[in-house]
């Protein structure tokens, strides 16, 4: 994650400030996206990773600009606020035909289930051609020669005639490609990744990983994985962004989030993921609870009602004992950590010392 | 897919000989078992005042005393090769495809359906692009706007032409429109060949009554199913490519949706064309339906045999059209 830089004045690539995607329902406001900031770069990955429900696929289709925008009252869409800089143009204020130009063509976005994804009446050719031909005047058989050019550099055998193939007719790994390709048919500089291995088996992930991080590089895109899988993001992000009840809790270098994380519910992630390489204990170590609802989102702390240290929290804290109930943490920089942004009321000391004490030992 | 459309094919024809054995089934072997005597059945098949030995000739003729496999055989030989009759006088040569001789009218029944034919196939053409136009218009722009003034009005425009009975609507029509008002012609059919412009205004009512009531199924089909379509993650996809908002529920929604709405069009013009009674009935039109009423009023049995028969190819062929258009329009279908 990056500021502007003091000595170059370099902003980043991408630079979203403060976004909020509040829904107005028959129920209640849903605060799916409730003041979240982050920045990019190109070539650089960013993970975001949250439960079902943290908000993280609401903040990549508000990149994109996909959600209906609701009107001047406030009804029938999403009410968006915040800014959303994409090389210095800001996407929220933006007019809706300006976004619409940079949809696949600047910024791109690859979806979890390409079965539905794509279009099961249309050939793959003719979906990447014409996802190419949106943004650039050319003819059909120049846009399916990179059609094909495109089918060939994600891995798929035989692209010449597998380009006139019906999506039903691909494997899931190879739909996947497919998928793939059709995003990068326009050279986006943002690509933006939604559960993209969740639909496929486990050897396959790895593969499609590997494909994602070899064309990263060659291509110099910024990228943004959004996952709920730890695995996945070890693996491939430059930064890490823990998201709950709409708000980022930890957000930061992959490695100092990985190796020293300092929001309980981070440590609850990395807890509970089954390990092969450690002797095998009795149980899985789940985090107590649900996610929470995004109408009633609970006061203060949004993970205070599963959290095992809001009580600790209360012992330290100058405000009191209820300050996790009662106050919401701002996103603070911890002590030390380059960039480290963590989101909670337990003193840096006290969080180090018990993630030492009572979590590390068990990862 | 050729290899789709010829197995359709002899699909077809088999079940063109099942619909002839269920027609020949209920004519002919069905009323014997109810109880009925074949001299009483022969009754049917003539005049009022015939003697009992005319009658037995006409058994001897039409081959009644002869096993039901017999008789099936020689029907369905005379729809493929023709036969021929004996009305009592002379021969009467009927030419293949031979449904029949009337004995009532002393005409054969073909040329007789072929006559009142094309006032329902000019009505069935007309009225389908009408209703199919309209329905799928008016649903898609009720799914696009949706709980809007235009989508309200659009599903109570629906909802009184599924209430509204065609006959009700058709007369209304033509007593409002055009015996009071003088707006529209009334109905009547004037054959294309002699005049398009008179074919075309005095079919106006009869196609607009025979739309109304079908246009609001089409409607309604339209609207959940472009609602469906708009909510899955293809339509997402597309506008995440930059595609415009028109290129997205034209191409990519609509595509989608529109096949249950080509299966039963097919289906529906394929019962229209084996009469649309109702319309015909109601508004004087001279085709199959008025035809098949009449028939059945008289009793005249090889007609409404016909008629049966003629309207049952009719639907079969409309399901294999169907068959091979959803086959066109969906890949996935194509590999079963």
């Amino acid at each position: 994650m990056n500021t502007v830089d003091a000595r170059t004045g370099v902003r980043p690539f991408l630079d979203v400030r403060d976004l909020k995607v509040h829904f107005g329902t028959e129920d209640g406001v849903v605060k799916s996206v409730d003041g979240v900031s982050f920045s990019l770069d190109r070539g650089q990955t960013l993970g975001i990773v949250g439960e079902s429900g943290s908000g993280k696929s609401v903040t990549s289709l508000s990149l994109l600009g996909l959600h209906k925008r609701a009107d001047k009252k406030g009804r029938g869409g999403a009410r968006i606020s915040g800014e959303i800089l994409l090389d210095g143009e800001d996407l929220v204020s933006a007019d809706p035909a300006r976004v619409q130009e940079l949809r696949g063509n600047k910024m791109a976005m690859i979806f979890q289930d390409p079965l539905s994804a794509l279009h099961p009446y249309f050939t793959v050719g003719a979906q990447l051609t014409e996802a190419y031909r949106v943004h650039n005047k050319v003819s059909k058989s120049v846009a399916r020669k990179r059609a094909i050019e495109m089918l060939d550099r994600v891995g798929i055998p035989q692209p010449n005639s597998r380009v006139d193939d019906y999506p039903h007719q691909f494997s899931g790994g190879m739909r996947q490609r497919a998928m793939i390709a059709m995003s990068l048919m326009c050279d986006p500089q943002l690509l933006i990744a939604d559960e993209p291995t969740t639909a496929l088996d486990v050897t396959v992930q790895a593969q499609i990983l590997d494909l994602m991080r070899d064309l990263q590089r060659e291509f110099g895109s910024a990228l943004i994985i959004i996952t709920h899988d730890l695995g996945v993001v070890a693996e491939l992000a430059d930064d890490i962004m823990v998201m709950y009840g709409g708000k980022a809790v930890e957000y930061g270098p992959a490695k100092d989030v990985f190796t020293s994380p300092e929001h309980p519910y981070a440590w609850g992630l990395l807890s509970s993921m089954p390990r092969l390489d450690r002797p095998v204990q009795d149980r899985l170590v789940p985090i107590p609870g649900n996610p929470p609802s995004l109408i009633n989102v609970p006061s203060g702390c949004a993970f205070h009602p599963r959290c095992t240290y809001s009580e600790l929290c209360g012992r330290y804290s100058a405000v009191g004992p209820d300050v996790c109930s009662s106050t919401v943490p701002e996103l603070e920089p911890t002590a030390g950590g380059q960039g480290h942004l963590v989101r909670c009321h337990l003193p840096v000391e006290v969080r180090r010392q018990t993630f030492d004490e009572q979590i590390r030992t068990h990862l | 897919m050729l290899t789709f459309i010829v197995r359709r094919l002899f699909a077809a024809v088999g079940l063109l000989l099942v619909v002839t054995l269920a027609t020949f089934f209920i004519f002919y072997v069905l009323p014997q078992w109810g109880g009925e005597t074949i001299q009483e059945m022969a009754r049917q098949y003539v005049g009022k005042n015939t003697s009992n030995q005319a009658l037995q000739g006409v058994i001897d003729r039409l081959g009644f005393n002869e096993p039901f496999f017999v008789q099936y055989f020689d029907y369905v030989k005379a729809i493929v090769v023709g036969t021929q009759y004996s009305n009592g006088t002379s021969l009467v040569q009927c030419n293949a495809p031979c449904l029949g001789y009337s004995f009532r009218n002393y005409t054969q029944v073909w040329p007789t359906i072929l006559q009142y034919f094309p006032v329902t196939f000019s009505l069935a053409i007309g009225g389908g692009v009408l209703w199919l136009g309209f329905g799928v218009i008016s649903g898609v722009v009720s799914a696009v706007r949706k709980g809007s003034f235009l989508d309200r009005f659009f599903m109570g425009i629906s909802l009184t032409g599924v209430s509204l009975p065609v006959y009700f609507v058709g007369p209304l029509l033509a007593l409002v429109l055009a015996y009071n008002n003088n707006i529209l012609q009334v109905p009547s059919y004037t054959p294309i060949t002699q005049s398009f412009g008179s074919w075309f205004t005095g079919l106006l009512i009869p196609w607009f009554a025979l739309a109304f009531s079908y246009a609001a199924l089409y409607t309604r089909l339209t609207r959940g199913g472009m609602l469906d379509a708009m909510n899955e993650d293809f339509t997402r996809t597309a506008r995440a490519k930059g595609l415009n908002e028109r290129t997205v529920i034209f191409k990519h929604a609509l595509r989608a949706a529109i096949i249950p709405i080509v299966t039963i069009f097919g289906m529906d013009l394929g019962s229209v064309l084996g009469g649309a009674v109702l319309v015909e009935k109601s508004l004087s039109l001279n085709g199959i339906g008025s035809l098949a009423i009449t028939s059945i009023g008289n009793q005249d049995f090889p007609t409404v045999m016909g008629i049966t028969l003629f309207g049952a190819f009719f639907i079969i062929i409309a399901n294999l059209i169907v068959d091979v258009l959803y086959a066109s329009l969906d890949p996935r279908v194509r590999l079963s």
